[in-house]
């Protein structure tokens, strides 16, 4: 690992060990993620996905570890704070202010933000996604799945994320729309934005991805650059769908 | 094969539509049943007896009766009613079977009522039901041996029925114009009282003395005709034309609009300033009470309507600004006696409000759904329950209140009457109604909203969501102590038995009944149930039944409330329109292929 010349990690967490009452969830996690990155974070079911992210925006707090934002210990921050630092979600399944329109989702995502012009904002969704500008008046509820991510990412960027974390988003999407949705990932970060991203479908995150992780039970097992993994054979056995030969 | 296509866009396929299914007879006879139901709980529960005195129409129409058989025409106009029109069908047309139906429903409703009625002259039922006794036999046979008697019952109920459903084969305006003129005739013969003083203070006496028996007497026959005529032609003439007031309102050009309200609500302000003036002490006191519930329910409306805290226990603060409000300016109270102004004591009502707002709030932030519901409810039972003590009765005066409270005065201007209150009352209302308004479409009301919609996520949005709820439950708090305040002042006392549940549930079934998040709905509630019960004297006494039964109407038929926002009428009716494709009566294929159809935007 030579991270000695990519400076602060933007986010990291270190040492994080995570309870539910007497569930032991995350084991000892270290993660780093550096400005400009886009990491992924690979797992099969119940392996403390979700909670890493849940641990990294203040939904849960650490027993032992911390989560460090631009090197500073956010581990008492609240979740609000910690946004209004930089740091945004796509939850799983989008989870749309469903009753809400899509303006006002939009808006909400720029909750934080309301003293700023959000002009640019919005020009720059509606380039990335024609189809929320035809939308804006009408309940996001009644959109389509693939308009709805569309909506969620769009909701995203609305609070100038400088991370953006996103709870697997091929969840629940045709596969044209998942192609579509990581092209479009692809182009946020290369606009700048760093993306953490959680997923199930590790091929396609791996496509694009700089760095992975791989988490068993609550430990990282595995933490290589994004050709390592796709190389390594442990690796292809246990996520990429290949059969022993 | 590897191809991926999007799937094709519906096609513009015409499609032959199939005829209407026809009136479901079946269903008109479940429907008889029910409503047969309905009319043997309304004579037992003593509706009928109760309402037999008073005369709607002098001589020949007695209220009790009207009643039972208002339900055969009710039932007879459901089981009437054409089915709505579904994709793919015709729409349905009414047709004698429609008539046939109602009168089916209608005659098993009466045939119910005669059931009783032999039961009744069998046995003596009274030993369970009090109500059922030889003097209601009476009226439900009309004084015939039981044969004759069940006969006419029957036949009555199928008229009632039939002519129930028959409101479906009028023309639409001949419909439109009918119903309105008898929906005012009984709004005449109802409300007497209110008619009468309304005559009074319009120095219109003589209106009264043509239209009714005497002052405070029923309406008379000719006085129905001649409400009747009145009301027919004004809505005949009203229906020939071509548009509606609302779509010409909306089609004005926005400048012009702006002025047609603000000239409406110019005109609104006039009248309302003149309502106590013409309608006396006793109305306004009844409007007094109902804007007193208005503002509770726009508090609570913040509360459950915009930010999704079911809270049971809202009395509580109404009880704090009323006590708060008494301590400050009464002579009487126990302990602490500045005997301020109740205008000096506003804000002190205010700070005592919120801080009840952040105590009952504080415990319960991070409680959902039903958990908050049940504790908000144990909360508005303690506030009740410490005012009544023995243990507080030092400064709130236990079972005896807080008496001698002053009127309000403002300035040199000192309130004493019902109609001197309407005023600061009703320019509270305007105020909160205009706070509801700017927060719903603010940056609070929207994360209220989001928080309301998913918690979690609105909090990855950046919103406190314990800041959130906080203020909602402040904001409330803050509202609800103004009425309390005012209701002290104008009472002259407080008690702690007028803070109890009663309260709270009465002001949640107005934001229910009315819609939900609905400023609008939510006056139009107040006034549904504040108003007409007390002006009705005769239903007071059935007040929480026909609550009960209202609520459950409403959330089967209309669950959105009678002017809901916007947003609640979509989300509920939603389902309903997609449903529509779906929906397959015959039991077999729709033609069109079915998975491309998408549910309406």
């Amino acid at each position: 690992m030579n991270d000695g010349s990519r400076g602060t990690p933007i986010l990291s967490l270190r040492g994080v060990n995570t309870h539910y009452g007497p569930a032991h969830i995350l084991k000892d996690v270290d993660i780093d993620i550096y400005p400009g990155e886009m990491v992924c974070l690979l797992g099969g079911n119940a392996s403390g996905k979700t909670t890493t992210l849940k641990t990294m925006l203040g939904y849960v707090k650490p027993s032992s570890g911390a989560v460090f934002l631009e090197g500073e210990n956010v581990n008492d921050w609240t979740t609000a704070r910690r946004v209004g630092h930089g740091l945004t979600m796509v939850p799983e399944n989008r989870r749309l202010f469903k009753r809400m329109t899509v303006r006002e989702n939009l808006e909400i995502g720029a909750y934080l933000r309301h003293r700023e012009n959000h002009g640019a904002d919005y020009d720059r969704i509606f380039e990335m996604f024609p189809r929320v500008k035809e939308r804006l008046t009408q309940r996001a509820g009644t959109l389509s799945g693939g308009e709805q991510q569309m909506v969620a990412m769009g909701r995203a960027l609305m609070a100038h994320p400088k991370v953006l974390l996103m709870d697997e988003p091929s969840m629940g999407l045709a596969p044209l729309l998942v192609a579509q949705n990581f092209e479009i990932i692809d182009q946020i970060n290369e606009a700048g934005t760093t993306v953490f991203m959680v997923e199930q479908n590790a091929n396609m995150a791996l496509s694009i991805a700089d760095r992975g992780y791989v988490l068993q039970t609550g430990r990282i097992v595995l933490n290589d650059t994004s050709q390592g993994l796709l190389a390594n054979p442990q690796m292809r056995q246990a996520y990429l769908g290949e059969l022993e030969n | 094969m590897a191809q991926v296509t999007a799937p094709s866009p519906a096609r513009p396929v015409e499609v032959e539509l199939r005829p209407a299914p026809p009136v479901d007879l079946g269903r008109a006879a479940r429907l008889g049943l029910i409503g047969g139901v309905a009319m043997v709980l309304v004579a037992a529960t003593g509706i009928v007896g109760t309402f037999q005195t008073r005369l709607l129409i002098d001589p020949i129409l007695p209220l009790g009766l009207l009643f039972l058989y208002l339900l055969a025409f009710a039932f007879g106009w459901m089981a009437g009613k054409p089915p709505a029109a579904l994709e793919g069908f015709a729409p349905a047309r009414a047709n004698s079977r429609n008539l046939v139906a109602g009168a089916l429903a209608g005659a098993l409703g009466g045939l119910c009522v005669g059931v009783l009625a032999a039961l009744m002259s069998t046995f003596d039922l009274r030993g369970v039901f009090v109500q059922l006794s030889p003097q209601l036999l009476e009226i439900l046979t009309f004084g015939l041996p039981l044969g004759a008697a069940i006969i006419a019952i029957v036949a009555i109920s199928a008229v009632a029925g039939a002519i129930g459903a028959g409101v479906h084969l009028l023309p639409i305006r001949l419909k439109r114009s009918l119903l309105p003129a008898l929906v005012w005739v009984m709004m005449f013969a109802l409300f007497t009282d209110l008619v009468g003083q309304l005559f009074a203070g319009l120095s219109a006496e003589f209106l009264t003395d043509f239209l009714f028996t005497g002052r405070g007497g029923a309406l008379t026959i000719v006085g129905a005709i001649t409400v009747f005529i009145v009301v027919f032609v004004a809505y005949w003439l009203l229906g020939g034309r071509e548009t509606t007031l609302r779509g010409r309102i909306e089609a004005m050009p926005r400048g012009q609009r702006t002025r047609f309200s603000l000239i409406a609500a110019a005109v609104i302000l006039i009248i309302l300033w003149f309502v106590p003036k013409v309608m006396g002490p006793f109305v306004s006191q009844v409007l007094d009470t109902a804007g007193i519930y208005l503002l509770m329910a726009l508090g609570l409306n913040i509360v459950v309507g915009y930010a999704g805290m079911l809270d049971l226990g809202y009395v509580a603060f109404f009880a704090v600004g009323a006590y708060t409000g008494a301590i400050l300016t009464s002579p009487q109270s126990p302990a602490f006696t500045p005997q301020l102004l109740l205008i000096v004591a506003i804000p002190f009502v205010m700070i005592a409000a919120a801080l009840a707002g952040l105590m009952v709030a504080t415990p319960v932030i991070r409680m959902r759904g039903d958990y908050l519901a049940i504790v908000t409810l144990g909360f508005g039972e303690i506030a009740r329950i410490l005012f009544n003590s023995e243990w507080l009765a030092p400064i709130f005066g236990g079972a005896q209140g807080i008496t001698n409270i002053p009127d309000l005065r403002i300035g040199p201007l000192q309130l004493s009457t019902p109609q001197d209150y309407f005023y600061p009352i009703f320019l509270v209302v305007l105020i909160a109604a205009y706070v509801t308004y700017a927060l719903q479409n603010s940056r609070w009301g929207r994360a209220w909203m989001a928080m309301r919609e998913d918690e979690s996520v609105a909090e990855a949005m950046g919103v406190n969501v314990v800041t959130a709820k906080l203020s909602a439950f402040v904001v409330g708090a803050v509202l609800a102590s103004f009425g309390g305040a005012l209701f002290g002042a104008q009472i002259g006392s407080v008690f702690p038995h007028s803070f109890d549940i009663v309260v709270s549930v009465t002001v949640l079934v107005i934001i229910i009944v009315g819609g939900m998040g609905s400023v609008p709905g939510v006056a139009l509630g107040a006034l549904v149930l504040i108003v007409l019960p007390n002006l009705l004297r005769e239903f007071s006494q059935y007040q929480f039944l026909f609550y009960g039964v209202l609520l459950i109407v409403m959330m089967l038929t209309k669950p959105e409330g009678f002017i809901p926002s916007k947003r609640r009428a979509q989300e509920l009716h939603a389902d309903e329109l997609s449903q529509d494709a779906w929906l397959d009566i015959y039991g077999d294929k729709p033609t069109t292929d079915a998975t491309t159809t998408e549910p309406p935007r």
